[in-house]
């Protein structure tokens, strides 16, 4: 017995490493680009355009192309996904053409990003003429992100007591008014935080937006949805591999660095914080 | 039918016709990767695509052989896997078996933001970071190797292996280790011996998941695996891996030539990879919901 328990203390310490090991490795990251990165932040940083071949200046267009772009996500994916999550959850849960779908959402969830960036360059810059724009790259990131948002809001959608759906309907409403009236409102919350973390995802991913949206350089802002814009993970990559002075953009891709990772991890946070309070708070 | 059933039809219609986009969409991506990708078979027949052992597709003839590119893929996702796996499900054994209830509620928000981290910020401290410490570590000519790739990724996949692994130890009934314990064994041979074993379908499905995670990761292993298309004989060589060979050339490949559709080709090959690593986690998933109910 004795023995056992030597030997369970040691792989309890050599399973604890393990997740130290991973703990450490987002320590890692993060403290690096903090170090390097804070001290470039400045309101100029965030407010001015690059200027002198990216070398000096800010990073004002490429954060605004991010903040266009996640919006435009949000506007397409957050309906689409809701609706879809309704249907999956409220009136058919089981069944053949459920099956069908749940396998559709699935595999649409494993595709993988550059292959949704090969897709929107055919289908909406190519095929619907949309041009490398605003557009297409949201709609790119909706179709990539949907699945997310599916999910998060049947998760919500569950979490409603089917008690609440039966008093609705046994008062004489309609399904759709229990779906409308009732379940929405219970489960709002609980889809916009799943929702949150899907939307971050969108906010730094590259390789869909890169033939879909995404420009090196522009001298304005963009005008229109039909415009392609500046992207803070497309910024960061191109100032990282193949700028021609590599050395001299230095601080300022550890600055577009430090913002993207804010941004997305600002958002995970707040997604994150917010779900934790949701469950604490549950009234039922 | 009074009016008010045929507006409750109309209205469930349109929910469903929602629920069919995902589908819909799945479709159109087959449809059009195919529409652009198929026509590369008219310059080379799909074996010599898939098996020609040399990639240049700028020279005069182009030679359109992906090997080099696939072994590139190989080598970097099975150099991530051994760094994946290993951490990621101890790391699951011990938030579920061993773990405090506080410290669990404090890494497993960690571990999620971990999952959140964009792929192009692994790619730049993998640049900055972890690539000059490889090549110091081994005095090679570039630190940009599939070793270097294959290290990022690991921890890159471990958050994944990691979820769904521990959702599988928690779904071992409760009864299994109660059993296990009155007879007198450890709490560690209890989860060697009982609780891994149960939980053993569900943690293939979050290996194979970590896998097809880290074979359709692209702009971290596009920025530090370096980029040489020769097969690749040991990790401390650059690589060229299929997803960041579509996004380096498809800027400099002309709309319609055979270079674009080769790179088309590419992503049909890629699809075709994680939807196989999908259908197989989908499979395991559900025996494993059967062989779980605690009911042995």
């Amino acid at each position: 017995m004795k023995r056992g328990q030597m030997r369970e203390l040691i792989a309890f310490w050599c399973v604890r490493m393990a997740i130290v090991i991973i703990v450490a490795a987002l320590g890692i990251i993060i403290w690096f680009l903090g170090k390097n990165g804070l001290s470039i932040l400045s309101w100029e940083f965030l407010t001015e355009p690059p200027r002198e071949g990216m070398t000096e200046g800010g990073i004002f267009p490429p954060l605004v192309g991010t903040l266009y772009l996640i919006l435009g996500t949000i506007i397409c994916a957050l309906p689409l996904g809701v609706l879809a999550a309704i249907y999956l959850t409220e009136y058919t849960r089981q069944g053949k053409v459920i099956r069908v779908i749940r396998l559709g959402i699935n595999n649409l969830a494993g595709v993988p990003s550059v292959v949704f960036g090969l897709f929107g360059l055919a289908f909406f810059v190519i095929y619907l003429g949309f041009g490398v724009s605003i557009l297409s790259g949201s709609l790119t990131l909706t179709f990539m992100i949907l699945p997310t948002i599916i999910r998060a809001s049947e998760e919500a959608l569950l979490a409603v007591p089917q008690t609440f759906r039966e008093a609705s309907l046994a008062l004489g409403a309609t399904r759709w008014q229990t779906i409308y009236k009732v379940v929405l409102p219970q489960a709002f919350p609980g889809i916009l935080t799943g929702s949150i973390l899907g939307i971050g995802r969108a906010a730094g991913e590259t390789a869909p937006i890169i033939f879909t949206a995404a420009t090196f350089y522009t001298p304005h802002l963009p005008r229109s949805i039909f415009d392609p814009v500046m992207a803070l993970p497309f910024h960061l990559y191109v100032l990282a591999t193949e700028g021609t002075h590599l050395e001299k953009t230095l601080p300022i891709q550890y600055g577009t660095a430090i913002v993207l990772l804010g941004l997305v991890l600002g958002i995970n946070l707040a997604a994150i914080v917010w779900r934790a309070r949701l469950r604490r708070k549950k009234r039922w | 039918m009074s009016a008010r059933k045929y507006k409750e039809r109309a209205i469930e219609g349109i929910f469903l016709s929602f629920a069919l986009v995902s589908l819909v969409a799945l479709f159109f991506i087959m449809l059009f990767l195919f529409q652009k990708g198929l026509p590369i078979f008219r310059v080379i027949g799909p074996l010599e695509f898939l098996f020609g052992k040399s990639w240049y597709p700028t020279y005069e003839p182009p030679e359109f052989g992906i090997l080099p590119l696939i072994m590139g893929s190989l080598f970097i996702t099975v150099g991530a896997i051994l760094v994946a796996i290993p951490l990621g499900v101890t790391s699951a054994i011990y938030l579920a078996e061993i773990a405090h209830p506080w410290i669990r509620e404090w890494v497993k928000p960690t571990i999620e933001l971990l999952a959140g981290i964009p792929s192009v910020i692994y790619g730049f401290f993998g640049l900055i970071v972890l690539a000059p410490w490889i090549q110091d570590l081994f005095n090679l000519p570039t630190g940009l190797t599939a070793l270097t790739a294959s290290l990022l990724l690991g921890i890159m996949a471990a958050p994944t292996v990691i979820s769904i692994s521990e959702d599988a130890l928690n779904s071992v009934p409760a009864s299994y280790r109660e059993a296990s314990l009155a007879l007198g064994a450890t709490r560690w041979q209890t989860t060697i011996k009982v609780v891994l074993p149960a939980a053993l379908s569900g943690i293939s499905t979050a290996c194979i998941l970590g896998m097809a995670r880290a074979i359709e990761e692209t702009m971290a292993v596009l920025m530090v695996a370096g980029g040489a298309t020769l097969i690749p004989t040991s990790f401390l060589q650059p690589v060229r891996p299929l997803t960041a060979t579509i996004i380096a050339e498809m800027g400099e490949a002309i709309h319609g030539s055979p270079h674009f559709h080769a790179l088309f080709a590419i992503g049909m090959v890629l699809f075709f990879i994680t939807l196989g690593l999908n259908l197989l986690a989908d499979f395991l998933t559900h025996r494993f919901k059967e062989a779980g109910s605690g009911t042995l």
